[in-house]
């Protein structure tokens, strides 16, 4: 393709294709030097300074913010609680996910309704799901505790529990985003050619093997990127836990974005604040990198 | 890959297997994967429908501590009245809409300029704006809220609502998403327009985009429903009342109306309802959208 337009370059239409090209760019580029490029870098510039909100102290300080996070207790807590709710809530979020589309694929009537019901959630506002779950979760008005009696199991204080409120977290949070993957799923699945189950209906595969034998592998590529995006996004899981919990009990469920937000809005301590976040960058770099090398190696 | 699901024909979609498949009569499988898929199905809905009965209760019956769907002293819809007298909700839901559109538009406009470019015109640097772009999607959006918010004091733009729209119109992912699609146009479509000398202006307006439709649906969809529900960023950006979309203004309610249950629902599910609605009129573009943007990264 790029041969015909070398062919047709005349002297002159590169530099005429150049003015175009940086012409169709530019809005697009100067949205992004500015709300992009700009901050990320003066976010690192913020870190080397004691920069606050209340008063002026812009000088600079050298390593002097990235010493004291590393040596802050309560950010590695926070870190800590983000690595903890990433683990806890990637494997359901996938595996629910791909039962709900292995369901529906099995060819159930009235499709519309099943997808409403699963993805309808991943329409809301965290808001709206925070508001929902927290009622929910009321120990003594609440549904959930209400059916939990019905069988016999004695009131639990979801969000008030430390070694509960993660748990709470994780099932809203299921509740509300994994309809996003159960699409991701169902949309691979229907894209599965169907001569491999009639060859396998052929050769007298069941459903069940057929989903082990031809489904699954099939979507292995699919099933890489969904955990990929899935623990990206949840290590930046601030929303819910900010609305639901405040980051409580005891700071048992406050993730590392908001002790980002606390630190800067709360603590006022801006260059601290922009210190940890880079903290944080450099975390999901490594992950990504880690699961960048993962892949390859697998499709290598 | 997810392209792929563009290139099928409209009933795409529609075709789930047990149209592709030779109809079966109902196994034992398929019975236990109906009311596997039910019974996951109510519990999806169970959240919902607990809502409303709350909403439709009176405060005192929806804080009585017997759990009930349907009160002793009936349903009400004074949750609904009180909340709309108040007044907020529909300023905040005004509030999303026109910074969510506003947001959308601009996205569209400018991602798909410079996905063009990308795609189709042979300039210097392209490779390093093509490397920059990308590389930059990893950038998670909490790492510049301190600095964003530093910038936007510096410009007065806090508490305006361009310090809510602007930080949110740039999705790298989107301009990748678009450029594959463009990719795939072919180009002798454009090369009659050429010989008659057509700028490359019209070339993008009046051939690229008219074929690019479903794929700039779904880019709209993403970002819309992404802008609609965003939190963080315009929690930050606004502390005028006036200003608050309906995600940062619920959070306010908690405390304005303590335990005000059956006001928190009615609220909550007024928040819900747009776009609820719109997916139950835009259900099949929707899914589609979103199985077409959707591994192209959040």
């Amino acid at each position: 393709m790029s041969s015909s337009l070398a062919a047709r370059r005349s002297p002159g239409s590169l530099t005429r294709s150049n003015l175009s090209g940086w012409g169709f760019a530019a809005p697009f580029l100067v949205f992004f030097l500015v709300f992009l490029v700009w901050p990320l870098l003066y976010g690192v510039y913020m870190s080397f300074t004691g920069k606050s909100l209340t008063g002026a102290n812009d000088s600079l300080i050298g390593f002097a913010n990235y010493a004291e996070a590393l040596a802050d207790a309560g950010m590695w807590r926070s870190l800590g609680n983000t690595l903890y709710f990433t683990v806890i809530s990637t494997v359901p979020l996938v595996v629910v996910a791909l039962v709900m589309a292995a369901l529906l694929n099995v060819g159930l009537p009235a499709q519309w309704l099943w997808r409403l019901s699963y993805f309808a959630p991943y329409l809301l506002a965290s808001t709206v799901v925070s508001l929902f779950f927290t009622w929910m979760y009321n120990p003594q008005l609440g549904l959930i505790n209400d059916a939990l009696a019905t069988i016999g199991i004695p009131e639990v204080a979801w969000l008030n529990d430390p070694n509960v409120a993660m748990w709470a977290i994780v099932i809203a949070t299921l509740w509300w985003t994994v309809g996003f993957n159960f699409l991701l799923y169902l949309a691979a699945m229907q894209n599965i050619p169907h001569q491999h189950y009639e060859a396998a209906s052929l050769d007298g595969a069941g459903a069940w093997r057929q989903f082990f034998s031809i489904t699954l592998p099939q979507l292995a590529p699919t099933t890489v990127m969904i955990v990929l995006l899935q623990v990206l996004a949840s290590l930046k899981i601030f929303d819910q836990v900010y609305q639901m919990t405040a980051g409580g009990p005891a700071g048992s469920t406050r993730p590392v974005v908001q002790y980002i937000f606390e630190t800067g809005f709360t603590g006022y301590r801006l260059g601290y604040s922009a210190a940890i976040s880079y903290i944080f960058f450099g975390l999901i770099v490594l992950v990504s990198v880690i699961q960048f090398v993962i892949t390859r190696r697998r499709s290598a | 890959m997810a392209i792929q699901t563009l290139d099928r024909p409209a009933s795409g979609t529609r075709t789930s297997p047990e149209l592709r498949q030779p109809r079966k009569k109902m196994t034992a499988g398929k019975v236990a994967a109906v009311v596997a898929a039910a019974l996951i199905a109510v519990l999806w809905l169970v959240p919902f429908a607990w809502a409303t009965a709350t909403a439709f209760k009176t405060e005192t019956d929806a804080a009585a501590p017997k759990v009930s769907w349907l009160p002793p002293s009936g349903l009400t819809p004074e949750a609904f009245v009180k909340v709309f007298q108040d007044g907020n909700i529909p300023l905040w839901t005004w509030n999303s809409l026109y910074t969510s559109a506003a947001i959308t538009v601009i996205t569209l406009v400018i991602s798909a300029l410079v996905a063009y470019a990308l795609s189709r015109i042979d300039f210097k640097g392209k490779k390093v704006l093509m490397t920059v772009i990308i590389a930059s999607i990893i950038v998670p959006p909490p790492v510049l809220i301190i600095p964003l918010f530093y910038q936007m004091l510096a410009l007065h733009m806090i508490d305006t609502p361009w310090a809510i729209i602007l930080p949110q119109v740039i999705h790298p992912a989107m301009v990748f998403v678009l450029k594959k699609f463009f990719d795939q146009i072919p180009r002798e479509l454009e090369e009659a327009a050429v010989m008659d000398g057509a700028s490359r202006m019209r070339i993008f307006t009046q051939i690229i985009l008219p074929l690019s439709r479903p794929i700039l649906a779904a880019v709209a969809i993403f970002v819309f429903i992404g802008a609609w529900n965003n939190f963080l960023w315009p929690f930050i950006a606004t502390n005028d009342g006036a200003l608050l979309t309906l995600p940062v203004g619920l959070q306010t309610i908690k405390s304005a109306y303590g335990i005000q249950y059956a006001q928190n629902m009615a609220s909550a599910l007024l928040a819900a309802l747009p776009l609820i609605l719109v997916f139950l009129f835009f259900q099949r573009q929707i899914i589609k959208g979103v199985a077409t943007t959707g591994l192209a990264g959040t």
